[in-house]
């Protein structure tokens, strides 16, 4: 038999190795039982056993998010497939390069209803990139190719293989990846010259510009947020950072503006709406960024670079389209402005900082400090100074107040360093993405940033962590409330909490002891140094339970259904500003 | 933008002919509320396996231009044409007309066959199957003559388009 016949389950193996990949995270079952023999029999595959398929999603997102690779994910078929959607939709949304290959029953059952089979396809057509159900074994290896590279090219994503269980038992013949192209997908990454033309000169010309720029800089490789870096800093202009392209431009550069949108910096969101240009380069005017369209930006000029074509004018009309990477983008419009020895104007910049520096005086980000209780924003504070001297430190987090919170006060100085489900907005990702980043990065400080009611959705995946000595650190800010819940209940539903307090919530220093952690608690200002200290000298996957003031509110925000400039900075903004009937209907 | 007019546009979409390309192009439709007003498939180039969807659709202008780049976004597809906005192009639609009936109504009807150039493809004594090919409007004329001459069932195609001139697509 020559070198390139195989089984399938064997080629499925190759085409991992031939790709790079060096991780998979699975579960095993009936139908991919083929596909673990093969991973038993070799050791150059690494796979890390999860302990629910969800998890082996949001785990591989964090290793994509962190190394920008594309994560694989192993599965079984019918529940090991279902499972695994909310991640592969997770992903979608968040346009993460994720290669999941499902196990199916044998081709002569499929439409059967046999045990645990599931239209795999047809359930994750409208969730992933692309997907596929390979029927002949002669086509595994091309269409493994062909996956991964639908999954990396242009705007990345996730992308299914279904593998029925009689193909991982054929025999046929392997083909390399060299010997693959994909017959039509070919997404542009080269922008069009004579628009970085129009660009640089409208950047130029501007008087009252912001850069507002999102996750497709960081998509484009840390050599896209260096550019855009020093882009940036040739202009001199102003920088706002969308909860995905947190990162991408240095958080202590005097010319970020921080994050923008609902819970987003005052001064960028005044920016945004008082400027005369604006630079999107990577975001998509994602409803938490724009609050109401019809007062967005108004008055403003808008460039709009994505690589992906459908993005463009798809909530908000512009004045410029560039579809192209956004590394590509930036070189040439940094050529182009030097070319054309282009020079901002001085005059009209300085009273836009001005203005800026005057919005930044009223410091959004303060709240009334106590004595008593642990403020979460001052737990945030501590952890990101006891941190911040480290170079390696990893932030994943899960979903609602402590996520905004947590992109607020922890600063990023460098892209891939913040893992967070934005477009989704998937409680439980934190944990199982902190699993992820933590296998790609076996000696940072991988830190995940909950809520004790996010972290209960895969809490199972701390037993993962302990199988594999990952040290993550689970760092709850404990508040006993789905607190974005009952801050809008609280805004929005006249204080009528309905079913948004945990009234029996497990005691998590016992729970963490149990799974095999360390568990820490800090219930007094005074002792949150000494956990965060205590949970970074160990090195062992540690919780620590943080027991904050069960009432604070996330400020600043922009109530759902209003404009950049009706933000409201606090507690006592409330009474003035009700929210409309048309916001009410908005989530 | 709310009140932007509603255009009607008619798109021809290449495809792989692979299994799930038509649930991708329905479910992209249905998934984002776009409007599918009619929708016609078949395989055109056996050897290349490449199908032709001709969507006939409707939405403001901003709308349009989303659907056709979230038809190009779609893996299997290789081209997709907007052909009412690229330049002149024919649409044509097949029908096939039951008209049932005796006496008087039944030879008015197929008088207007005649005047629609509507061929008769199957008759009994008390019906008749007419085909019809042409614009969605003559269509659309004819069947409405048929209704009280005893319209018993209609079929048709869907529209299908090509461009004007000596370029494929």
């Amino acid at each position: 038999m020559s070198d390139d016949r195989m089984t399938g389950a064997q080629m499925l193996i190759r085409s991992l190795l031939d790709q790079g990949v060096d991780v998979v995270f699975g579960y095993p079952g009936g139908a991919v039982l083929p596909i673990y023999d093969e991973v038993f029999k070799q050791n150059r595959l690494r796979h890390i056993l999860v302990r629910h398929e969800q998890g082996a999603v949001h785990a591989a997102e964090g290793y994509a998010r962190s190394t920008g690779k594309v994560g694989v994910v192993l599965v079984t078929s019918g529940p090991g497939a279902t499972n695994a959607v909310t991640g592969l939709t997770d992903a979608l949304m968040d346009s993460i390069p994720i290669v999941c290959i499902t196990g199916q029953v044998p081709t002569h059952l499929i439409g059967n209803d046999a045990f645990q089979e599931a239209d795999t396809t047809g359930i994750t057509r409208p969730c992933t990139k692309h997907n596929y159900l390979v029927k002949h074994v002669d086509d595994l290896a091309r269409t493994m190719h062909e996956a991964f590279y639908v999954a990396r090219s242009g705007r990345p994503g996730p992308v299914v293989v279904d593998l029925p269980k009689d193909v991982q038992f054929d025999t046929g013949t392997y083909v390399r990846p060299d010997q693959v192209e994909h017959k039509s997908y070919r997404p542009q990454t080269r922008p069009e010259s004579d628009l970085i033309d129009r660009a640089v000169d409208m950047i130029a010309a501007a008087k009252r510009p912001v850069f507002y720029v999102g996750g497709g800089v960081i998509n484009a490789g840390p050599h896209a947020s260096e550019l855009l870096t020093r882009f940036v800093r040739m202009t001199g202009y102003p920088c706002t950072q969308t909860l995905m392209g947190l990162g991408a431009f240095p958080a202590s550069d005097p010319l970020s503006l921080g994050m923008l949108g609902m819970h987003g910096m005052y001064e960028a969101n005044m920016a945004m709406h008082s400027c005369d240009l604006l630079i999107n380069i990577g975001a998509r005017f994602d409803d938490r960024v724009t609050g109401r369209l019809d007062a967005f930006a108004p008055g403003s000029k808008k460039i709009h670079v994505d690589i992906d074509p459908s993005s463009i004018n798809k909530n908000v009309p512009v004045d410029l389209a560039v579809v192209g990477d956004a590394g590509a983008v930036l070189e040439a419009m940094i050529g182009r402005w030097k070319e054309k020895q282009a020079k901002p104007d001085s005059k009209a910049l300085q009273v836009w900082w001005d203005q800026i520096d005057e919005w930044r005086g009223r410091q959004c980000l303060r709240y009334t400090p106590s004595d008593t209780l642990i403020k979460p924003q001052y737990a945030l504070e501590r952890l990101y100074a006891l941190t911040r001297e480290r170079e390696d430190v990893f932030i994943s987090t899960e979903v609602g107040q402590h996520q905004m919170w947590a992109a607020q006060f922890l600063r990023f100085e460098k892209p891939n360093r913040w893992m967070t489900s934005g477009g989704l907005g998937t409680m439980g990702y934190g944990l199982p993405a902190a699993v992820g980043v933590q296998v790609a990065h076996p000696d940072a400080l991988v830190i995940d940033v909950a809520g004790e009611a996010s972290v209960l959705m895969n809490i199972q995946e701390l037993s993962t962590a302990v199988q594999y000595k990952l040290p993550i650190k689970v760092f709850i800010l404990n508040n006993e409330w789905m607190g974005m819940v009952r801050q809008w209940q609280e805004l929005l539903h006249g204080g009528r909490y309905s079913e948004s307090y945990t009234a029996a919530l497990p005691d998590f220093v016992r729970l963490a002891e149990a799974f095999g952690l360390v568990g820490l608690r800090a219930s007094k200002p005074g002792e949150v140094d000494d956990v965060i200290r205590e949970m970074m000298a160990v090195d062992r996957p540690v919780l620590v339970d943080v027991r904050v003031d069960p009432k604070e509110n996330c400020f600043p925000m922009i109530p759902s259904g209003a404009a950049h400039n009706e933000m409201l900075l606090g507690p006592d903004d409330r009474a003035e500003a009700p929210v409309s009937e048309e916001g009410m209907v908005l989530v | 933008m709310k009140d932007e007019p509603v255009e009607k546009h008619t798109i021809a979409v290449l495809v792989d002919n692979e299994p799930g390309v038509l649930a991708r192009v329905i479910g992209l439709f249905s998934g984002r509320g776009y409007n599918i007003e009619s929708l016609t498939v078949a395989e055109v180039e056996t050897g290349k396996r490449l199908s032709r969807i001709t969507i006939v659709t409707s939405g403001t202008r901003m709308i349009i231009e989303q659907i056709k780049a979230q038809l190009n976004r779609l893996v299997p597809i290789h081209r997709v044409s907007d052909l009412t906005d690229e330049g002149p192009s024919v649409e044509r639609e097949l029908a096939l007309i039951k008209v049932a009936g005796r006496g008087e109504p039944r030879v008015e009807s197929l008088r207007i066959a005649d005047i629609f150039r509507a061929r008769v493809v199957d008759s009994t004594n008390e019906s008749f199957v007419f085909e019809m090919t042409g614009s969605t409007g003559k269509l659309d004329a004819f069947i409405k003559l048929m209704e009280p001459l005893g319209l018993v069932d209609v079929a048709r195609t869907g529209v299908v388009a090509i461009s004007r001139g000596a370029k494929g697509l």
